[in-house]
């Protein structure tokens, strides 16, 4: 008999291998794994874990089922709350949400919640189980901006209310962030991704593609010309942030958008794909969040010796428990309490080092955590060719700039009610990373759900 | 996807097609650009849009094939499609918002440099249908490199064109037809100028000697185009910019052009390595350094 306070083991590539390829990292549980895991939940009636999930999924209904071995009613109790299951079964913050709530944690290891929605969502792919579909339209147009994790939410959830929805999306695929930041060893694109996103076709959500809202039309054409009663905008983040430091126009400085939209999005790690990639081979990424975890994993599989370049220590690192364990394993380097001051440059406009200077942690700052500080006279040369900015984003001003009455903040991020999405303007909804800036792929689903329920109470009480 | 509805080889390099895509035609205004894909395997290309019919719904692009995905651009014939094509991307022109009776009263001289004369060619065409004449200069290294020779005098106040090699009309460079025309007595208020970096670094360094305020459309390296990658950054008077959505026009007095030239180079020889193994077809065993086929 298994230990109950240890949670089933995850299969995952060898750390050696994985370094080298594009491959995914874990496997997952199989049908057996997955049961015995499931046999762990308490089953509590007043269970804190559903608490801490942003979509409320019903977890100890789905994972009673998965005890019992009924996956297809274990994916049915899911998608009452979550059209992407197989997406945050891989990319939730589990540990931070559902998992730290979980009463067998106190004592042991909590139930692999995140592990087990990912298993109950790759076993409906793989039978495709179809998602319950609305019986009727209700004839009103809903408009969805943004083909992510908040869009595709929204546009599910009021598919499956009966709204006849389309999604536009400005780039060439769908999926937002999932298809061009998060990178396919973390997220397959074809096996789950596009799968997904199929599911969310089927419950009759229709997409365009290629279309920028605010250049290819606007959200009071869509209203005024296209027939849309509602928009909800889920345009994702915007511009990268770069930190103002002398060299930072050098060639071989990328922000971590344009590194992993080039891997990831057009594919420039596969010899067929035209988009090039000045790959580096001695890196250091800057930042420590999951994108910083994504960008220095990336360099390193395309051949790179890697470094994280960090400010604070390891306990304030903003990427998942997971991604920094894996990055380590796989070889990245961090460089802790460590900024840069100035990044160095060739006679021919590249990147040939960087300097820092070493950091300590003082007195706490307005976000709680310890304010790192400069020590003096520490200032040291790394020999580089490419630095990665990952230092987070400003929000694209494509929309709000061309939508009248779209009130934002000084963040210029678009202001909306948290618990419906409601923005300055009649009709126009919002969630995401546009409102609060870049979070989390399940905040923005969420924000997703939020906006789904404000759009339609707006349209079934008019 | 997007069909071809006319595709032309305007002469030894430079290629023009009409592409249908109905919402770009029918919001583009002069000085916008848009984003092109071939297919599955292409790059996402950035290419400033020509000329629009808003009633046929159609867009007029120009290329010259520089990487391996333009190249493949011209193999394509009529009555083929693009995978995608996005926009418009990028801001429009200033005077397209300008009032028109200030406007009006403006002497405004365009400087466009081979292939820089096809998005030339729709803001001295929107000048035209508004009333205003304007003075254009177009230069290449020679007569046949010019392209849309007959369209531009249509729409032009006087047309200049200007060879390197003097095979054709002012001999020399378009620099020294700005001076020729300035020391005429000919007096502009802008100047447009739009072609390679080094052309419009030459013309942004007399304009300012002579006092002319001065507009470039900038052609960085670009992915996305939306303003998500920031890989088309720029240093404009100090200042980083994003050329896909804050330009691409710039002024061109504030643009510090040696960085931008060094960035464009950054990816010349992962795009000759492209090209080398596209040229190569099935014969590329290596040497590359992209598929690691020798090592």
């Amino acid at each position: 008999m298994a230990d109950v306070l240890k949670r089933v083991p995850v299969r995952e590539q060898d750390a050696k291998v994985r370094a080298g390829n594009f491959e995914e990292v874990c496997y997952g549980y199989n049908k057996e794994e997955a049961m015995e895991e499931a046999a762990r939940c308490l089953n509590c009636k007043n269970a804190q874990c559903v608490l801490g999930c942003p979509v409320a999924i019903n977890i100890p209904g789905f994972v009673s089922k998965v005890k019992d071995g009924d996956m297809e009613g274990a994916y049915k109790v899911i998608g009452e709350s979550s059209a992407l299951p197989a997406i945050c079964g891989r990319v939730c913050p589990q540990e931070s949400q559902c998992e730290c709530k979980c009463i067998r944690g106190i004592k042991g290891d909590p139930v692999s919640i995140g592990k087990l929605e990912r298993f109950v969502a790759d076993y409906a792919l793989e039978n495709d189980i179809k998602p319950e579909k609305a019986k009727e339209t209700n004839g009103h147009k809903v408009a969805v901006i943004g083909s992510g994790p908040s869009g595709l939410t929204c546009a599910g959830d009021l598919a499956k209310l009966g709204y006849e929805v389309t999604v536009f999306e400005a780039l060439h695929e769908l999926g937002g962030v999932l298809v061009y930041g998060i990178p396919e060893f973390r997220l397959p694109k074809e096996k789950v991704v596009k799968k997904e996103i199929e599911k969310v076709k089927e419950l009759g959500v229709k997409f365009e593609t290629n279309v920028v809202i605010g250049k290819s039309t606007t959200i009071d054409q869509l209203m005024e010309e296209e027939g849309f009663e509602a928009v909800f905008i889920g345009s994702g983040a915007g511009l990268p942030m770069f930190m103002g430091i002398p060299g930072e126009t050098a060639n071989g400085v990328f922000s971590a958008n344009e590194y992993l939209t080039r891997s990831n999005l057009m594919k420039a790690f596969d010899v067929n794909y035209d988009t090039p990639i000045a790959a580096g081979k001695k890196v250091a990424v800057i930042g420590g969040g999951n994108v910083a975890m994504d960008a220095a994993r990336t360099a390193l599989r395309l051949g790179a010796e890697v470094h994280i370049v960090y400010r604070r220590s390891e306990a304030e690192l903003p990427a998942r428990v997971e991604e920094v364990h894996h990055a380590k394993e796989e070889g990245v380097i961090f460089n802790l309490l460590t900024n840069p001051t100035e990044i160095l440059v060739d006679e021919n406009g590249w990147v040939k080092g960087m300097k820092v200077i070493r950091m300590e942690l003082g007195e706490p700052d307005a976000s709680g955590r310890r304010r790192p500080v400069p020590i003096p006279d520490s200032e040291f040369e790394m020999e580089l060719d490419t630095v990665i900015m990952s230092l987070g984003t400003s929000p694209n001003p494509l929309i709000a700039s061309t939508t009248e009455g779209l009130e934002t903040n000084r963040r210029r991020c678009i202001v909306a009610e948290e618990e419906n999405g409601q923005t300055s303007k009649a009709a126009v909804y919002a969630g995401g990373d546009a409102v609060t800036g870049a979070a989390t792929v399940i905040l923005a689903m969420g924000a997703g759900k939020a906006g789904a329920k404000g759009i339609h109470e707006y349209l079934s009480g008019k | 996807m997007y069909k071809i509805v006319k595709a032309e080889q305007l002469n030894a390099n430079i290629y023009l097609m009409v592409i249908e895509a109905p919402r770009v035609a029918r919001h583009c205004e002069p000085g916008q650009f848009v984003i092109v894909k071939i297919d599955e395997f292409g790059e996402r290309i950035p290419l400033t849009i020509c000329d629009y019919d808003r009633k046929a719904g159609t867009i007029t692009i120009v290329f010259q094939p520089v990487g391996a995905s333009t190249t493949r651009f011209a193999a394509l014939k009529e009555g083929d499609a693009f995978r995608d094509f996005i926009g418009p991307l990028g801001c429009p022109s200033e005077f397209v918002t300008e009032d028109i009776e200030t406007l009006k009263e403006k002497k405004i001289l365009f400087v466009g440099g081979g292939v820089g004369a096809a998005p030339v060619y729709p803001q001295v065409k929107w000048l035209k249908e508004h009333g205003i004449e304007a003075d254009v200069i177009i230069g290449s290294k020679n007569k046949d490199l010019l392209i849309l020779e007959h369209e531009m005098e249509a729409v032009s106040g006087r047309y200049f064109p200007c060879t390197d090699d003097g095979s054709y009309g002012h001999a020399g460079m378009v620099t020294t037809k700005i001076e020729a025309l300035v020391e005429q007595g000919n007096k502009y208020d802008v100047c447009i100028a739009i072609g390679p970096m080094i052309m419009m670094k030459f013309v942004c360094l007399l304009t300012k000697k002579l006092e002319i305020p001065t507009i470039v459309s900038m052609n960085p390296i670009m992915v996305d185009g939306t303003g998500m990658c920031g890989a088309c950054r720029l240093l404009v008077g100090g200042e980083v910019k994003f050329a896909c959505v804050d330009g691409p026009e710039f002024d061109g007095h504030q643009v510090d052009f040696d960085n931008a030239m060094k960035r464009q180079q950054m990816y010349k020889s992962e795009e000759g390595r492209a090209m080398l193994k596209l040229q190569e077809g099935d014969t590329h065993h290596g040497g590359c350094g992209n598929c690691g086929g020798d090592n």
